[in-house]
């Protein structure tokens, strides 16, 4: 049975007094992979920035409507956004890895939840890094600085950072554009394994990308939420004609 | 009518003028150096740092100005240091970069910065003796005089103030070369702002800290004026606790100057006092220069 892990009704976002997003209702279902795809502007990082309410930290923000969470309503008054955070983790476009080590990088999450037994933390550690499938590369230098890393892996251990906090949600916010495609293939790999566990919603640019990774898409343009089908729908027989023309390259 | 020759010796002659006033900057610089250099040189010795001064300081070193100016430059740093990044860390994390209050204390920063430092010395005597001071005694030593006076306590208290603004504008600038990435990965986690700020935003800006602090503290070694008259004293036979007054070495400087009871025999001594001084500031200096010049590097990378 499919469940709705992330369910939003009729929800607005002003920039103090701009319409960002325009009446969006979507159902994102449990243990899939969820693409938002739509030209620059359009909407969907906002968005995907309002499930777990970063765009909190910007000034002037205003949303209407229901964002619900399994059955909570996020933006209730009496919602901790810290432990909703924990819930609902997020991978940024550009990977940002603190200045400290590979090690310590994974342990923050843990630690700012209050573990600090260190055999406790060496398995979250591991367990993170092997399923963010970056653990072999990085198991005999668990001292050194995450600086050091390659942008690729550099990526997939925030990803592992992520992970480590134990989350229901993992959202990314165009994880592989700044990446090569070597390393872009192996977190689209990583992605596809993650949904066993994992509900994911990815932004991303890459049509491409999201035909091959995703089982829903999304079609944002200019703050609406024009389709949302199935990715195979969408990609080979879609409703609307604007989402024809934004698949088959016409304008975006 | 102009010939070429004409304006040609105008021309030359101008730029000899703005050469020789520029040279004339650096000659000053050099000549005072040579001159503080080569007067104390020869008191550059071991004891003349460890030793008291004796017979009416025409003889002996300078080591309790040395200990009285490290009392004051630490009493000072552990007041202003902790307070200056503290504003700095409001400035930067939680006030809205706009707001009036946001504006209101970078405009009181930067005029703390030119209040003359005489100004500092007599608000030190004011505030600190006068008023906090006088009502210690008078509160808890049935107003025997012992906190109303001046003392090092005081006389730090009021080179923190003097200090203040180095400190919270270094520390600002620290703060913002944390990329804004960073402390969005941080609260994605699930760590509150605080824990953000104490695990990422402060340790990633340390460096800064430092030389805030050092900044801070080769003005506060160097000043004489906030001191004359919160602490400072002409001659202690004895090293200072907090609640006693305390040797130096920017006011033993003055003191030699205008006091001597003989004026070639304390001289060298003089310079001496003025070449430690010199160095100590310089060195403290240097040091904060090339610490902000990697800050800026990180920054721009």
């Amino acid at each position: 049975m499919i469940v709705d892990k992330i369910h939003t009704e009729n929800m607005f976002l002003y920039y103090s007094t701009k319409m960002a997003l325009n009446n969006i209702s979507i159902k994102i279902p449990e243990k899939k992979v969820t693409a938002f795809i739509g030209p620059s502007g359009c909407g969907k990082s906002t968005f995907l920035r309002s499930l777990n309410r970063m765009n909190d930290l910007i000034d002037g923000v205003k949303i209407e409507g229901k964002v619900m969470i399994d059955t909570i309503n996020i933006y209730d008054k009496n919602i901790d956004v810290v432990n909703l955070r924990k819930k609902v983790g997020m991978v940024f476009q550009k990977s940002n890895p603190f200045a400290k080590s590979i090690f310590e990088n994974i342990a923050y999450g843990p630690r700012i939840n209050g573990i600090n037994d260190k055999n406790q933390l060496d398995e979250i550690v591991e367990t993170a890094l092997k399923n963010a499938a970056i653990w072999d590369e990085v198991k005999d230098r668990l001292g050194d600085s995450a600086l050091g890393l390659s942008g690729g892996q550099q990526q997939r251990l925030c990803i592992a950072r992520t992970l480590a906090v134990n989350p229901e949600i993992v959202l990314m916010d165009e994880p592989a554009s700044a990446l090569d495609p070597l390393s872009t293939s192996k977190i689209e790999e990583l992605i596809v394994q993650l949904k066993e566990q994992y509900t994911i919603v990815i932004v991303t640019h890459n049509m491409q990308q999201a035909a091959r990774i995703s089982d829903h898409t999304a079609f944002f343009y200019l703050g609406e939420l024009i389709e949302y089908d199935k990715t195979r729908t969408i990609f080979t027989n879609p409703n609307k004609k604007q989402t024809e023309d934004y698949i088959t390259g016409r304008f975006g | 009518m102009i010939t070429k020759a004409n304006k040609n010796i105008k021309g030359i002659i101008i730029e000899g003028v703005t050469l020789i006033s520029a040279l004339i900057i650096i000659a000053i610089l050099v000549i005072m150096l040579l001159v503080i250099f080569i007067g104390g040189k020869d008191h550059l010795t071991w004891e003349f740092l460890t030793s008291f001064p004796t017979e009416g300081m025409t003889k002996g070193g300078i080591f309790p100005a040395i200990y009285g100016t490290a009392l004051l430059v630490i009493i000072m740093s552990i007041a202003a240091v902790p307070f200056g990044t503290i504003t700095a860390i409001y400035l930067t994390e939680y006030a809205k970069e706009n707001s009036v209050i946001a504006k209101t204390i970078r405009f009181a920063v930067r005029t703390l910065a030119v209040i003359p430092s005489i100004i500092y010395g007599l608000f030190g005597l004011g505030f600190f003796i006068k008023f906090v001071g006088a009502h210690i005694d008078g509160a808890f030593f049935g107003g025997e005089l012992k906190w109303g006076q001046p003392n090092v306590l005081w006389a730090s208290l009021t080179m923190s103030l003097l200090t203040l603004p180095v400190v919270i504008v270094s520390v600002e600038e620290a703060l913002r070369t944390v990329p804004q990435d960073l402390r969005a990965a941080s609260l994605a986690l699930g760590a509150t702002k605080w824990q953000t700020i104490r695990k990422v935003v402060i340790p990633g800006s340390l460096s800064g800290i430092m030389t805030g602090t050092i900044l801070a503290v080769s003005r506060g070694a160097g000043e004489v004026a906030p001191i004359l008259f919160t602490g400072a004293a002409y001659y202690l036979a004895t090293l200072p606790g907090l609640g006693d007054q305390f040797m130096v070495l920017g006011y033993h400087i003055y003191v030699l100057t205008t006091q001597s009871a003989n004026v070639d025999q304390t001289l060298p001594i003089q310079f001496g006092t003025t070449c430690v001084l010199l160095l100590l500031t310089f060195i403290l200096n240097m040091t904060a220069v090339v610490l902000r010049y990697r800050i800026r590097k990180k920054k721009n990378r």
